[in-house]
């Protein structure tokens, strides 16, 4: 954590120091697809690297969106998208997926149930 | 890449489980998106931050940030946990309507929109309706209670907003759960009836 004050080129390059530099992730994770990891993964990914380690935690017994994985890391979008997506890759995390935007039957499913959840607040 | 449909081989570590779905609330600067958010959301508001390259502002004047390569753009966000398998997420727009590259990842597979508008500064909603009809997004207006402000007839409004008559235009308080549920609700719903509609536009009608 403390790398972070001492490199001399700010928190502005920093970020993505911690992807060692790349920017894209390897699969598309929507912000509100949620992730989570068991507690074995969370075990392993104390090899990972502090940043990941970081991330497995957050999702342990409880599912967290990828948005809440970067809120709670405090670690900008993109950042967090491309260690979580490597984390996904690696068997570190298990990725669900976001409410299907195609298929008739499939969204209005998904919405129907989300009426009904409103509806039951 | 998209795998909302037939899934043969599902890759290491995807799954099926739990499925998150997203409501975007939008309107100008202090019309109430984050108290809206907070009124009905389980958890204390979150913030989650993504940096921008000066080079994809666009019409961002990097002379006025001198030395400064990246820029923040913070959106507020919210969470429904309604069932084991079924999460709901608020996601208010950024303030500033120019950071479009974040609106286009916020309403990337959203359900719809609520557009909060303040009758005092009914302009400050022009961005976000021009943007949600652009893209097709189903949204609704919410008129936000202000205490003190004027009140117009729903119409008036409807008309100042220059929305066509299918859009839901209701009134809102932001700070109160059961009405926040209310727009949501209605997000939904109409939500439901527009996809119903697009597909009876773009298929033929059953026969029998």
């Amino acid at each position: 954590m403390d790398q972070r004050r001492e490199d001399p080129r700010g928190a502005l390059v920093r970020p993505y120091a911690v992807t060692r530099g790349r920017t894209e992730a390897r699969m598309e994770i929507a912000i509100e697809a949620v992730l989570t990891a068991s507690p074995t993964s969370v075990v392993e990914s104390r090899f990972a690297g502090h940043d990941k380690h970081r991330i497995a935690t957050v999702c342990e017994g409880r599912a967290q969106s990828l948005a809440e994985i970067a809120a709670y890391t405090r670690m900008p979008l993109g950042v967090t998208r491309v260690l979580v997506a490597d984390m996904v890759a690696e068997g570190l995390l298990t990725l669900h997926t976001a409410a299907p935007a195609e298929g008739f039957d499939e969204r209005m499913e998904i919405l129907g149930r989300v009426l009904s959840g409103l509806r039951r607040l | 890449m998209d795998f909302a449909g037939y899934d043969p081989a599902p890759a290491a570590g995807r799954n099926r489980g739990i499925v998150s779905a997203k409501i975007v609330i939008a309107g100008g600067f202090g019309v109430g998106k984050t108290t809206l958010v907070g009124a009905i959301s389980e958890i204390t508001p979150l913030t989650t931050e993504a940096l921008m390259t000066s080079a994809g502002i666009g019409i961002d004047d990097p002379s006025k940030v001198p030395g400064k390569e990246t820029t923040t753009v913070a959106m507020d966000f919210g969470r429904i946990t309604m069932a084991q398998d079924l999460i709901l997420y608020l996601f208010g727009t950024p303030g500033q309507t120019r950071f479009w590259f974040m609106w286009d990842e916020i309403i990337r597979g959203a359900v719809g929109a609520a557009v909060l508008v303040d009758t005092r500064r009914i302009a400050d909603a022009f961005a976000a309706l021009d943007y949600f009809e652009n893209r097709n997004l189903p949204y609704v207006v919410a008129l936000n209670h202000f205490d003190g402000a004027p009140q117009y007839e729903l119409d008036e409004v409807r008309e100042a907003l220059a929305i066509s008559p299918d859009v839901p235009l209701v009134m809102i308080d932001a700070r109160r759960r059961e009405s926040v549920k209310r727009v949501l609700v209605t997000v939904v719903e109409h939500a439901m009836m527009r996809l119903q509609s697009e597909q009876g536009r773009g298929y033929p009608a059953p026969v029998g």
